[in-house]
């Protein structure tokens, strides 16, 4: 597996899957089983993090993950405040670095940082002087995402090892796809991704990756059945001709599904579009784990959380 | 006639190379009113003239000022970027003598007046020899052609459309006629931007992994095709102005052989630095083109050694920090390069890759006659721009050295051989290492 080598793997920051060993990764997944439990107590509130401040800085919209991080730190017994991006001062030419910068002066113990642009959550890291989680940064990569699909697969197949999981859909844009095919790969699953090839990155087959232009082949006796969101604009004619097509070669529907094993799971990162990637019928079937996966979300992050800032700042440094 | 703007200089016992005569040889260089008087050999058989200050250049080696014909400069318009003055600073003390400056200004070097501009500015501010560049077409905006014919004649060495690649097929071919017509050189730098699209870095294995969007090379092919095909067409002078994949090096070949009068430039970086250098989203070495794969910086120093590749160029790019210190995909592509093209090019010369006799041609005598220069050699008559080096002496080109306005070198902290210790323009000495 090639993956860019991490300039400096650290345990501060959970900036991607591709620093993370397999050791990491089962770590965060045993953490994340407990916090499971706390979620679903009545009394859903610990109070390691108690006096701790987390920011939640969201330069693209996103209400599914930005919600999942600040439950994850509320219940860890964190301040949380949320920075929304139409508010700020970045839309009126603020750099990410000044940002960075007059963030860093309130003295935050993480941020949690989603952006558009690849790498940018890895620079905004060099500049402050606290932990920070990546909410996703472009195309490049999700990780607490990659965790929390692993987790809900671990708690209803046992491992993630030797298991077949396809990865349908949008590849070529997707941070989630990266994130998950290193992870995956660390685990010793066989990941398999199912696409048109104008919805592939260029060097695909080299990525740890078995590569189907078919679902019905890439679905062949498969474990789980990732679905990936393909984006509006990219529907109409640019990647694909139309939903129409797209959704007759490619969406998940019940005939599709037939060529996964029968109790295969079938997951989405959300938001669905129904009817385009994936058939109401499936994502509200018998083998959807999509809503276990929101639940899973937020026992991940407060794993990461609490791994990345639980203990006491002697020794974080 | 008049009298001498500066005392004799005689550099004694020094290696002189001076690729348009062949010259590797020790030997003494003999500099008079501004003017090579001698350099070789033989040169100390009218003895020393009166009054010279004398050089030990024993160990050293004398080479002609490099003639670096692509560099980008903020003026007029950018001057927080780069001004000719500090650019030429900056030239002086990499041992780059004249520069091509391109048109990429605002406004934009496009008719006689502004080309006068840029040389009235650097007659009286700049410390070497600058010669400007004019576009190809009116704003560089791809729809009417340039004065060539007065922009030639006031001065302007050379047209192209600076970092823009001219997309209209028909209109490159008229003005490839026309040019033709004049003796002018059309440089042109290929990239075709529809299919390079959003692509910050090499379309590959190592782009699909950070995120980035990918540059295919047959963006730069795809133009570069049709342009020798119109400068087979035309009969136009064309130069290729920084190729920078195997490919390209082989299509230029190609072109050669079927004997068109096209010559082609590459970049010290795509010599030197290849995709991996970006590292984790490096922003430094987002250059256009972008780096490409290993096996393509090969095939570039290999048409470099073979004579595919004509000219070695900096293109000297300065860009502001705050453009620079963005995520990837949002920063400015370039990277300044005055100051590291001679070392970075020795490079070549140290690993054995290149012989130097065919690294220094790269950068002096060659581009001199690409733009029509007496310059870029050390033959006696012509104007004294010459550096004296130290092609063994190590450094670290550490940011406190830079002196470009910008600091967004690709070679920041870079280990090199070949310290500039002197450097003369038309005789007089514009840069003198501290030591």
């Amino acid at each position: 597996m090639i993956a860019p080598a991490q300039s400096s793997p650290s345990r501060r920051h959970l900036l991607g899957i591709a620093s993370l060993s397999p050791q990491d990764i089962t770590a965060l997944l045993d953490l994340a089983e407990a916090e499971v439990a706390v979620s679903r107590q009545t009394e859903k509130k610990k109070s390691v993090l108690k006096g701790r401040t987390q920011i939640n800085l969201f330069f693209e919209a996103s209400t599914r993950t930005q919600a999942s991080f600040e439950l994850a730190g509320k219940r860890l017994g964190a301040d949380v405040m949320n920075m929304s991006v139409a508010s700020s001062s970045v839309k009126k030419g603020e750099t990410l670095i000044d940002t960075a910068m007059t963030l860093n002066a309130m003295q935050p113990d993480i941020l949690v940082v989603r952006h558009h642009s690849a790498g940018a959550v890895a620079l905004l890291a060099q500049k402050v002087a606290c932990s920070v989680v990546n909410a996703g940064d472009g195309a490049h990569e999700h990780p607490t995402q990659a965790l929390l699909d692993a987790l809900t697969i671990r708690r209803h197949k046992g491992r993630i090892a030797r298991l077949i999981v396809a990865i349908c859909g949008d590849v070529l844009h997707s941070r989630v796809a990266r994130s998950n095919i290193l992870l995956l790969n660390a685990l010793g699953a066989e990941v398999r991704v199912v696409a048109p090839s104008t919805l592939l990155p260029s060097g695909i087959a080299e990525m740890g990756v078995k590569v189907f232009r078919r679902m019905d082949e890439g679905l062949k006796d498969a474990d789980v059945v990732m679905m990936l969101r393909l984006q509006r604009e990219r529907m109409e004619g640019a990647f694909v001709p139309s939903v129409r097509e797209y959704f007759r070669y490619f969406g998940l529907d019940a005939a599709k599904l037939a060529y996964a094993k029968p109790d295969a799971l079938v997951m989405h990162p959300g938001p669905m579009n129904r009817g385009v990637e994936i058939a109401s019928e499936i994502a509200d079937g018998p083998n959807s784990v999509i809503e276990e996966q929101v639940e899973m979300g937020v026992a991940v992050r407060m794993a990461v959380i609490e791994t990345l800032i639980g203990t006491s700042p002697e020794g974080q440094t | 006639m008049a009298t001498p703007l500066v005392a004799p200089l005689v550099i004694e016992r020094a290696r002189i190379v001076d690729p348009a005569r062949r010259l590797d040889a020790v030997g003494t260089v003999v500099v008079m009113d501004g003017r090579i008087a001698a350099a070789g050999p033989d040169a100390l058989n009218q003895g020393r003239p009166e009054g010279a200050t004398v050089i030990n250049g024993s160990r050293l080696t004398v080479i002609p000022g490099l003639v670096d014909a692509r560099v980008f400069i903020g003026e007029p318009g950018g001057e927080h970027r780069e001004t000719i003055a500090s650019a030429s600073r900056a030239a002086a003390s990499g041992g780059v003598t004249s520069i091509l400056t391109m048109p990429d200004t605002n406004p934009v070097i496009d008719d006689v007046a502004i080309a006068e501009f840029v040389m009235r500015t650097a007659r009286d501010t700049a410390l070497v020899n600058v010669f400007p560049a004019a576009a190809l077409t009116k704003g560089l905006a791809g729809r009417e052609m340039t004065e060539i014919g007065l922009l030639a004649e006031a001065g302007v060495k050379a047209f192209t459309e600076g970092r823009k690649t001219l997309a209209d097929p028909a209109l490159m071919r008229r003005i490839m006629t026309y040019a033709r017509d004049f003796g002018a050189i059309v440089m042109h730098e290929t990239q075709d931007a529809a299919l390079a699209g959003n692509g910050v870095m090499n379309e590959g294995l190592y782009a699909s992994w950070l995120g980035l969007p990918g540059i295919p090379g047959e963006a730069e092919l795809i133009p570069l095709e049709r342009d020798l095909r119109l400068a087979a067409l035309t009969g136009c002078r064309y130069h290729a102005a920084k190729i920078s994949l195997g490919e390209s090096a082989a299509v230029v070949r190609a072109a050669k052989r079927r004997g068109l009068a096209v010559t082609a430039g590459v970049s010290v970086n795509h010599l030197s630095l290849n995709e991996n250098d970006v590292g984790q989203y490096r922003t430094y070495f987002r250059l256009s083109p972008p780096l490409r794969r290993e096996d393509d910086r090969l095939a570039m120093v290999e048409a470099l050694a073979d004579g595919t590749l004509d000219i070695i160029v900096s293109s000297h790019d300065p860009q502001d920090t705050d453009d620079k210190r963005r995520p990837f995909a949002e920063a400015e592509a370039g990277a300044i390069g005055l100051e590291t093209l001679l070392p970075a090019a020795l490079r070549l010369h140290h690993s054995g890759a290149v012989p130097l006799m065919r690294v220094i041609e790269a950068m002096t005598s060659a581009p001199a006659d690409l733009l029509g220069l007496d310059r870029g050699t050390l033959k006696p008559g012509a104007p004294a721009d010459l550096v004296l080096v130290d092609l063994d002496r190590p450094f670290v080109f550490t940011e406190d050295r830079i002196r470009s306005r910008s600091k967004n070198s690709a070679f920041e902290n870079a280990r090199f051989e070949g310290q500039v210790l002197r450097t003369l323009v038309s005789g007089r000495t514009v840069y003198e290492a501290a030591d």
